[in-house]
């Protein structure tokens, strides 16, 4: 039994079938990879775990509790943080802002009204955020305006903010999509520190092989929205059907 | 202090400082001098300043932090107002359960109104709140009329109630609104040299709920709360899979500001008690948005200076006439001087809306931040740090004071 259960999961955008019968699970504190060529469903399926869409059929349970028609809020604060194509930031505030925030969400929940208290004496919360981008190599960049950081560092912020509310499953959405290869080698040295450190499930959704064979316990192929191989990415190398269907023309 | 940080103390303390002094400040030219037309230092003006200072303070705290104009804020200050002169007429003059009253009644209004708006964001959220504005003000104009007193407004009369008061004085005129014995027209005068300076009870009870007001409202700008409501402004997206719930951080800012003009209301009615539609008319709405946009957005003193400043253009500017502009041009030749005052004729006077417009869109076009920015350019241009502070708001976005 996976900390996430993906079960017969189906959708369809009018004629368009998006995802059919789609059955995946994810173990607990591995890192699996979901790949596929350009339209196979990654998108539509990762959707579907974060309430942005819901599947027309089928299940989807995370610790056993379904996800299925809650908000994307509600999802996160179950333990799912998700990590976007481009990175999703609040550009106008400043890096440590951008930290305190998810440390905030995650100790007072969805809505709190603290309106009178100050930021600057919430010590613990303080401390937490400033550990968090200690670890991420950032703390020098903590009163930068985070709109003007790097390409590869807002991705490290967006990765570190995620981090910081101890989820239990990290959604990654292509995080090296754009990236120059330096910063691309870069995000695989975190996350597989991030692996190998903490107590935590990564699913992944990529396009670039040399980063998914980094990083990848196991791997599920999706071709034209349902899943056409899951193993282990040694096999998933030498697999003549994936050859065909998918690396066969990115080779 | 008081739970701020330094630079935050200091701020209110200015803030505090010149809002106490304003009596003096506002009086710079001797009574009976020529340019004794620009004093703005007499009770009437300096109430406006500060009451619809707070109006603008409590709007900043909804547009300024979370980006969401409404355009319908002069409803809850109408509704404040109704509130406040119900209150007098049924309780006491005694203007502290007529404030009270004004700020419950408005944000219960608020909640009402912004539960429905906030549905929405952007330029429908706009149109939402100015509809319900509209709504409000013609309701309050015709159908509510035995509430509001329709086109008359509501007014005091001699057979109100006013179950802890007395209905009329003992000469058998009106009681005035009162703080537990001090009247609020009561006001002394002080003469020194040829300046006259006025203080007046109503004037100072206005200004302390102002500083009070704006010690609020820097609380509020420096809380995990207001910290959440600028999260929302910069990305809602995030905001939404970081855990955090949009909509209640909203609708808080939301009824907070409807407060904020609900407590501006009730100040209104305390210092004059009739309430009018005309409060909430949509363009009453849009000069808080003016307010607040002009003084600087999302800054904590720009909404009090914006509002300053419309309002001593509403009142000081509006009364140049074309006789005050002959006697500045005298020293011209004849010609050249009805020349020129013919050029200036359209600005001045009943034509201050013009004058106002072109800096309105002057601020904007080379000021977006407003005349805060306006004043930090000033500053560094002083203090010589243009180069090094350039540098550093670059990688910085310290929200401007």
């Amino acid at each position: 039994m996976g900390i996430l259960e993906i079960k017969d999961v189906s959708k369809r955008f009018g004629g368009l079938k998006a995802l059919t019968d789609v059955n995946l699970s994810v173990k607990e504190n591995t890192c699996h990879a979901i790949i596929g060529p350009n339209g196979a469903g990654k998108s539509t399926l990762l959707n579907c775990l974060v309430g942005k869409l819901i599947p027309d059929t089928g299940s989807v349970m995370f610790d056993g509790q379904s996800v299925l028609g809650r908000a994307p809020f509600e999802i996160n604060q179950m333990g799912i943080s998700r990590v976007f194509q481009t990175p999703e930031i609040f550009g106008e505030l400043t890096v440590m802002e951008n930290m305190l925030i998810p440390i905030f969400a995650q100790r007072d929940g969805a809505f709190r009204l603290h309106a009178i208290e100050s930021v600057g004496r919430e010590s613990e919360v303080i401390q937490r955020a400033e550990a968090m981008l200690e670890e991420m190599n950032m703390a020098d960049k903590k009163h930068m305006n985070s709109a003007s950081l790097s390409r590869g560092d807002k991705r490290r912020l967006e990765i570190a903010m995620c981090l910081s509310q101890r989820p239990r499953l990290l959604l990654l959405d292509e995080p090296t999509a754009g990236m120059a290869r330096a910063d691309t080698n870069n995000t695989i040295d975190l996350l597989r520190q991030i692996k190998e450190e903490r107590d935590i499930t990564i699913a992944i959704i990529e396009h670039d092989m040399h980063v998914v064979f980094s990083l990848a316990d196991r791997i599920t192929v999706l071709a034209q929205g349902t899943p056409l191989v899951e193993d282990e990415p040694q096999n998933i190398r030498g697999n003549p059907k994936v050859r065909e269907a998918y690396l066969g023309e990115s080779a | 202090m008081f739970g701020l940080d330094r630079k935050d103390t200091a701020l209110l303390a200015i803030v505090a400082l010149l809002t106490l002094l304003a009596p003096f400040i506002l009086n710079p030219f001797p009574a009976g001098s020529a340019m004794a037309q620009f004093n703005a230092g007499y009770p009437d003006l300096m109430q406006r300043f500060v009451i619809f200072g707070i109006f603008a303070i409590g709007f900043n705290i909804l547009f300024g932090l979370t980006g969401y104009l409404s355009f319908g804020h002069a409803a809850f200050l109408g509704v404040g107002s109704y509130a406040a002169v119900w209150m007098f007429k049924l309780l006491s003059m005694n203007i502290l359960p007529a404030i009270f009253l004004a700020v419950v009644i408005a944000g219960l209004f608020a909640l009402v109104i912004g539960y429905v708006s906030l549905r929405r964001s952007g330029i429908y959220f706009s149109i939402l709140t100015l509809a319900f504005a509209q709504m409000s003000y013609a309701l309050a104009y015709s159908v509510l009329t035995p509430v509001t007193n329709g086109e008359t407004g509501l007014q005091l009369t001699l057979d109100d109630p006013r179950i802890l008061g007395s209905s009329a004085t003992a000469d058998g005129s009106i009681p005035v609104t009162s703080l537990f014995g001090f009247e609020m027209r009561s006001a002394t005068e002080l003469a020194l040299g040829p300046w006259t300076f006025t203080f007046s009870v109503g004037y100072y009870v206005c200004a302390v709920a102002m500083i009070l007001a704006f010690y609020m409202a820097i609380r509020i700008f420096r809380s995990p709360f207001g910290m959440m409501l600028r999260a929302i402004k910069s990305n809602q997206t995030r905001m939404n899979y970081t855990g955090l719930n949009a909509r209640p951080y909203t609708l808080a800012a939301f009824v907070i500001s409807g407060m904020y003009a609900g407590l501006a209301g009730g100040l209104l009615a305390a210092m004059d008690p009739l309430a009018g539609a005309e409060r909430m008319q949509w363009t009453a709405s849009g000069e808080v948005v003016l307010m607040t946009i002009l003084g600087g957005a999302g800054t904590l003193i720009g909404p009090v200076l914006g509002a300053g400043f419309i309002k001593y253009f509403e009142n000081i500017f509006s009364k140049i006439n074309d006789n005050i502009l002959h006697g500045w041009f005298a020293f011209m030749p004849d010609g050249l001087e009805d020349a020129v005052v013919f050029l200036l004729h359209p600005f001045i006077g009943k034509g201050w809306h013009l004058t106002l417009g072109i800096l309105f869109m002057l601020v904007v076009i080379f000021l977006p931040g407003g005349l805060v920015e306006g004043g930090q350019r000033i500053w560094a241009w002083v203090t010589g740090k243009n180069r090094r502070s350039a540098k550093k708001r670059a990688t910085t976005t310290e929200p401007a004071e």
